[in-house]
């Protein structure tokens, strides 16, 4: 079976991008308003909760979702699966955009936004942040390294820039040619370099809140908090795959590539089934259980994670009848991405309660409106670069 | 991409020698506390609540002038916190204590930042705008500082507050413990300098250490036998003596490790010289190399070349 990514043929201006669009101006203002009023003017954060829903969904949700695009390439380039090779595309353009969103949110939750570039020059190594956000400069370089091919595909000796731009096309057209080639040699190395950038930022997040043991719920706090975001980035990474083609192809009337989808959720089996052991293990070594009924929020919101984040999908997953079902391994693998989610909003903002200040936090509309707004327009760009570029599987009624 | 077994081994090789050449060494953890840090004694039985400090604070910092300068008595009707306006503040706090005619007895608690022996702050701070400087202060430099506000999830007492209102160059605010005025010889604090009950005592941080544990032996019912500050996080440069539980004045139980050692075991054990993200990269790079054989193997005939990703 050959794998041909084509472009869309398919009209860009569609009721659902039009709705994205109102998103996306929402989210402006808000975002103006944040920088001129300031980030109090906007949100509910206090001194007490100095990290809200930005850091939360925009930043660590983020990083954890984008999670496909290096778990598929480890599946597919490094451990030789070629079988899933169509999925790796949309995957890399998830991630590319995931992690350039996760950069945006950033700008707008610093205080000094302007300074973003100075963790480059004034290292403090015992920061687990510092470590952090290096892995996402680096990686997120390595992603658009990654996806320059993709482009060069698409544009390679046929670069028509319109008017006075046109003296630049063949300069832009040797540079896409030559590009190419050299990454055509040494795209190795990208690859590798983005799985092990990958492991090592996606478990230091989970680092960040060691630092505060007295602030972060028992049930979370855990000196394997590191190895747990790492496992559950594993294991969220091909649901999300799922998840993404499934929305996609549907909406976008694609072939549903269930071929495909299948057995990667046997591989989620083994990998959300190691983070569910050492979740529970956890659990168990450290005696936290003893917390699971006293009825708090918090308390909820890890039972809830647990039980439909975790336990209920991997469940599912066990069926044949389930793996070989469209709806069922959607069901699956939204309940498992919904799971990870909320695991980063419990571990960043409901699990965290400072204990001295008198506080409760909610997120202003600011806020969301800056999230939803940020979502919206990674959505918008997606659809523009699958529209345009070639990312998916053609359709069948084109292909066959 | 096109990785085949030499092309691998020669980088790997090159890769391998620079990591040998560092060899990394499984450092233990270690407090990186200065040798004679200042310290300075709170002794709760002597503050009566004058909120002095509040004010000498304002004036040598330059801040704006504290609410209500000279109430004594609504103003503790509200607890507060230090916060962008305000380095110090004074609580009241009534813990069940009567006097001699059955009325409740106040007692009055100073807060402010408690300049950490090993700062959760300066260890979390991503570009090292905190750091803790020989006197045992802990100083911010707001040129270095992103505002990614990581010292206030990592600080254990709630201590740096933030300027939510500037939309541009908003600035972490914290006690300084006056560290411009206390690198002078005689120099002392702008709080310490004007205490009328000598409710703080400036000193070394060994010597108020000494004088906390004198007044504790020798008034053995007045005190709780427990100088705080002494090794809660690893010990802090302000400590307190006090009649009544520190929970009840809101000095939380905090255990004795410090805050930073956790992480940063952690970090420099899996990355010092990134000897696991090097080893990581040659055992990936080894199963590339291998799937690659395996399959230019069974597609020879077929020389075509996959794209990048």
């Amino acid at each position: 079976m050959e794998h041909k990514p084509s472009p869309l043929n398919k009209p860009f201006w569609t009721p659902g991008v039009l709705v994205m669009l109102v998103f996306m101006a929402a989210g402006a203002v808000s975002i103006i308003a944040r920088f001129t009023g300031g980030i109090g003017y906007v949100t509910n954060l206090s001194n007490a909760r100095p990290w809200g829903l930005w850091v939360g969904v925009d930043v660590a949700t983020g990083v954890a979702l984008a999670a496909g695009g290096f778990t598929t390439a480890a599946l597919a380039h490094i451990f030789g699966r070629h079988y899933y090779e169509p999925i790796t595309r949309p995957a890399l353009l998830t991630a590319m955009l995931g992690y350039t969103f996760v950069v945006l949110g950033l700008l707008v939750d610093i205080g000094r936004s302007w300074a973003i570039w100075k963790p480059m020059l004034n290292w403090n190594t015992n920061s687990v942040l510092f470590e952090v956000a290096m892995c996402v400069m680096v990686y997120l370089n390595v992603l658009y390294i990654e996806f320059f091919p993709i482009i060069a595909e698409q544009f390679k000796g046929r670069v028509h820039l319109p008017g006075i731009l046109s003296a630049f096309n063949g300069l832009l057209d040797w540079v896409l040619k030559i590009g190419d080639a050299i990454l055509g040699r040494i795209m190795w190395i990208f690859i590798i370099l983005g799985v092990v950038l990958s492991c090592m930022h996606q478990s230091s997040l989970g680092s960040l809140m060691l630092v505060a043991p007295t602030k972060l719920h028992p049930l979370w706090y855990t000196p394997v908090l590191p190895l747990l975001f790492l496992t559950s980035a594993f294991a969220v990474g091909y649901p999300m795959v799922v998840f993404e083609t499934t929305l996609v192809t549907s909406s976008l009337k694609l072939d549903d590539e269930m071929s495909i989808l299948t057995p990667l959720t046997r591989v989620t089996i083994f990998l959300l089934g190691l983070y569910m052991i050492l979740k529970l293990g956890d659990m168990a070594v450290r005696g936290t259980y003893i917390y699971l009924l006293d009825g708090t929020y918090q308390t909820n919101s890890f039972i809830i994670e647990m039980l439909f984040g975790v336990i209920i999908p991997w469940v599912m997953l066990l069926f044949e009848g389930v793996r070989r079902s469209r709806t069922g391994i959607f069901t699956a693998a939204s309940l498992i991405v919904g799971g990870v989610v909320l695991n980063r909003i419990n571990v960043f903002i409901v699990g965290y309660k400072p204990p001295l200040a008198e506080n409760t936090y909610f997120p202003a509309p600011g806020e969301i409106l800056v999230t939803l707004g940020l979502i919206a327009a990674l959505m918008f760009i997606y659809r523009f670069a699958v529209t345009y570029l070639p990312v998916l599987q053609a359709s069948k009624e084109v292909s066959s | 991409m096109k990785l085949t077994r030499r092309r691998f081994f020669t980088f790997m090789g090159a890769a391998g020698a620079s990591v040998t050449g560092l060899a990394p060494s499984a450092n233990a953890w270690e407090s990186k506390a200065p040798p004679d840090p200042y310290g300075c004694l709170v002794d709760l039985t002597r503050c009566v609540g004058c909120r002095k400090c509040e004010e000498a604070c304002s004036t040598v910092n330059h801040l704006q002038a504290p609410e209500r300068t000279n109430c004594q008595c609504t103003i503790f009707e509200k607890k507060r916190r230090p916060d962008e306006k305000a380095y110090t503040v004074v609580n009241r706090y009534f813990t069940g204590k009567l006097d001699n005619f059955d009325k409740p007895l106040p007692t009055f608690a100073k807060v402010q930042c408690m300049h950490c022996q090993d700062p959760a702050c300066v260890s979390a701070c991503i570009v090292g705008a905190l750091t803790k400087d020989e006197t045992g202060a802990v100083h911010y430099d707001a040129n270095k500082c992103i505002g990614c506000r990581y010292c206030m999830v990592a600080c254990p007492f709630e201590i740096p507050a933030y300027e939510y209102q500037d939309p541009i160059t908003p600035r972490v605010m914290k006690c300084t413990f006056c560290c411009d005025r206390i690198k002078d010889e005689g120099g002392h604090p702008g709080c310490v300098t004007i205490c009328p009950t000598e409710a703080l005592t400036f000193g070394r941080r060994e010597a108020v250490l000494g004088l906390a544990h004198k007044r504790l032996k020798e008034n053995p019912g007045k005190y709780v036998q427990h100088v705080y500050g002494e090794k809660e996080v690893g010990g802090t440069s302000w400590l307190y003596i006090s009649s009544v539980p520190f929970e009840q004045v809101n000095l939380p139980a905090l255990p004795e490790t410090p805050s930073p050692k956790l992480s940063e075991t952690l970090q420099h054990s899996l990355f010092s010289y990134l000897w696991s993200p090097i080893a990581l990269f040659g055992v990936l790079g080894a199963f590339m190399a291998r799937s690659n054989k395996a399959r230019s193997n069974t597609i020879e005939d077929n020389p075509q070349q996959k794209g990048g990703a």
